[in-house]
């Protein structure tokens, strides 16, 4: 086992230089003024008070609740997915899987588009609403749209660990929940969803991430007024040019992802306590 | 034993193409402990899963005191079952576990924590209360997937192979325990098992089974003493199986000699196989017995020498506890007592 130890070795260089030291150069330039080369640092805390100015903090609280949403949303389609492609046979369950997993296929770019074609104004949902005699609604441009689009670009990452650990249940534990009096219902809740909490609680980091740190979707479907975390630090970095105050931004961001995640580790622990 | 509590009838079950259970008739009675043994495949685990109600029966009726129960969900059943690996519930405690079926009986709180640490106790589980399931040895699980279930106070405890897991020496304890627990709660178990000795040391009843057909019902000692058939003599115990015919009552036909024996009611001349357990077999001098042979090997095992014998016809297997040389020509002697005579059945 021992000698296999070295073979991390490259991998931890690659982590190194380009995980770890672009991760610590983030927080470097969070903490400086713009213009600095490497001999002259200047630090200053500025950037992190921006953050504070009612602009900024109401983007922030639009994507979480955008993103919360998401996550919710994903969480109820996602869960009943899973619980649905678990009842079957493993064969077809691979071949379900995968339908889920066909448009992680297709570029996230390609997938919004055809979004906007469904969604648009003359687009394929209303030309079919018009047909109905029902006038045109407007879903382009708003939060309808931006959770439309989410939602169907984060689902399997919601399907694929909740099936997972639904698939992992041990059938012996269902039967002898049966046998000890609880109905399919009771059977449901008391074991089945109770196992499958860890798969759940991963299914919803990873949407959270993904959905908090976005800036393809709400872009094209929310318009160039539509302004997430992800499309605040696109813009520093791409449009205005001020890769300090991005820094900053992704920093606060990191941190508070780091925080729901350790809050929601703990959640899942003292469940398994308590109970 | 009393009344008759389960009435197995004509229980067939298909698997796709194959049919697991040929048509199970059979009676269990209360307070009884009763044993399914057979090898693997030999369908005794489908039996129990049909009167737990996790299987449906292809054909036939599972009655459970006069009505039938076939089409009855599991949760509505009067029985209880422990699993084969405990399926233990590994969010939940100890207490937790055992409680399980009685919280969803919406029971009194006051009357489930009496009852919890009542059963805890039968088992020998006392101040378990709060342990971590998945910290137990198997041994305490086990007990603790004993008490769930007896817990429930069912008519029946089903239990699927639950020793298999555990060690040659808590194996041994488990089963005394068991018994003992089966005493004590005085209610039916049916224990599914594939090993011989465990069903014959702690069952009223041993029913065993081969191909998905019931080959022979008895007691413990009828099945070891008077087996049905060659493959309830090969299963239960080592012995040796003789074809030979039966001239007439109480006289038998084997290896070119006659034999008396106990056995009668068979036809003249019928086809019969002939079973002579090791143990049963003496070995004399050569002229004091009628098949003669010689020592062909002697394995010590403990407390007996397994010493084949190589004779004109065949190899016996003998077991005693004294000691012949490799080589050495010997007579083996058995007397009427010691040979059972069998239907002969066609094995294809």
């Amino acid at each position: 086992m021992r000698h296999f130890v070295k073979l991390v070795r490259p991998y931890m260089i690659w982590a190194v230089v380009m995980i770890i030291v672009p991760l610590l150069l983030i927080v470097l330039y969070s903490v400086t003024t713009g213009g600095n080369d490497l001999v002259n640092i200047q630090f200053t805390l500025d950037n992190f008070k921006r953050m504070t100015e009612p602009v900024y903090v109401a983007v922030f609280l639009k994507s979480f609740r955008l993103g919360l949403l998401s996550v919710a949303i994903c969480l109820v389609i996602g869960y009943i997915l899973a619980y649905f492609i678990s009842r079957f046979n493993e064969k077809i369950q691979n071949i379900l899987v995968l339908f889920v997993t066909i448009p992680m296929w297709i570029n996230t770019l390609l997938r919004t588009y055809a979004w906007i074609c469904l969604l648009a104004d003359k687009g394929l949902i209303n030309t079919f609403l018009g047909w109905l005699g029902i006038p045109p609604i407007t879903m382009m441009y708003t939060d309808f749209a931006v959770v439309i689009g989410l939602v169907s670009d984060l689902l399997p990452f919601m399907v694929i660990p909740i099936h997972t650990s639904l698939c992992k249940i041990d059938t012996s534990l269902l039967e002898a929940a049966m046998d000890l009096g609880a109905n399919k219902f009771q059977t449901f809740w008391r074991v089945t969803f109770k196992l499958s909490i860890p798969g759940v609680l991963n299914g919803v980091i990873m949407t959270f991430l993904l959905s908090i740190s976005t800036f393809v979707i709400p872009k094209l479907l929310g318009g160039g007024q539509y302004m997430l975390i992800g499309n605040l630090i696109e813009n520093q970095f791409i449009s205005v040019g001020d890769w300090n105050f991005g820094s900053a931004i992704s920093v606060i961001l990191a941190f508070i992802i780091l925080i729901a995640i350790t809050q929601m580790k703990r959640f899942d622990r003292e469940d398994n306590e308590e109970e | 034993m009393s009344n008759v509590l389960i009435e197995l009838k004509g229980l067939t079950k298909n698997f796709e193409d194959q049919q697991v259970l040929k048509g199970i008739d059979l009676n269990i009675y209360e307070n009884e402990f009763l044993t399914l043994l057979g090898p693997s495949g030999c369908g005794k685990t489908t039996t129990l899963r049909i009167i737990a109600g996790f299987d449906e029966p292809s054909g036939g009726e599972v009655l459970f005191d006069g009505v039938d129960i076939s089409k009855i969900p599991p949760y509505k059943r009067e029985v209880n079952t422990v699993f084969q690996k405990y399926a233990l519930f590994p969010f939940l405690n100890v207490y937790e576990n055992v409680a399980f079926g009685l919280k969803l009986k919406k029971m009194d709180k006051s009357l489930i924590e009496h009852k919890v640490t009542k059963t805890l106790k039968l088992v020998g589980l006392e101040g378990f209360d709060k342990r971590d399931v998945t910290k137990l040895s198997g041994g305490q699980q086990q007990r603790v997937a004993i008490a769930r279930a007896l817990v429930n106070e069912p008519k029946v405890l089903l239990l699927d192979e639950p020793l298999g897991a555990l060690d040659a020496k808590l194996r041994k304890e488990m089963q005394g325990e068991l018994k003992k627990i089966q005493k004590e709660v005085g209610i039916t178990f049916i224990f599914v098992t594939h090993d011989q000795e465990e069903a014959l040391s702690m069952s009223d009843t041993v029913v065993v089974m081969n191909e998905g057909i019931i080959q022979q019902v008895g007691t413990p000692e009828d099945i070891y003493n008077e087996p049905e058939n060659r493959f309830v003599a090969s299963f239960i115990g080592e012995s040796n199986i003789m074809e030979g015919h039966m001239l007439d009552d109480l006289l038998v036909e084997f290896d070119g000699y006659e034999f008396e024996c106990v056995d009668k009611g068979f036809k003249k001349n019928e086809q019969v196989e002939v079973v002579i357990r090791p143990e049963d077999i003496d070995i004399v001098e050569p002229q004091e017995a009628k098949i003669q042979g010689v020592v062909k090997s002697i394995v010590f095992k403990g407390v007996h020498h397994e010493i084949v014998v190589e004779t004109e016809q065949r190899d016996y297997t003998v077991h005693t506890t004294d000691y012949f040389e490799v080589g050495l020509k010997v007579g083996l002697k058995f007397g009427p007592d010691d040979i059972h005579v069998m239907y002969r059945m066609d094995w294809e």
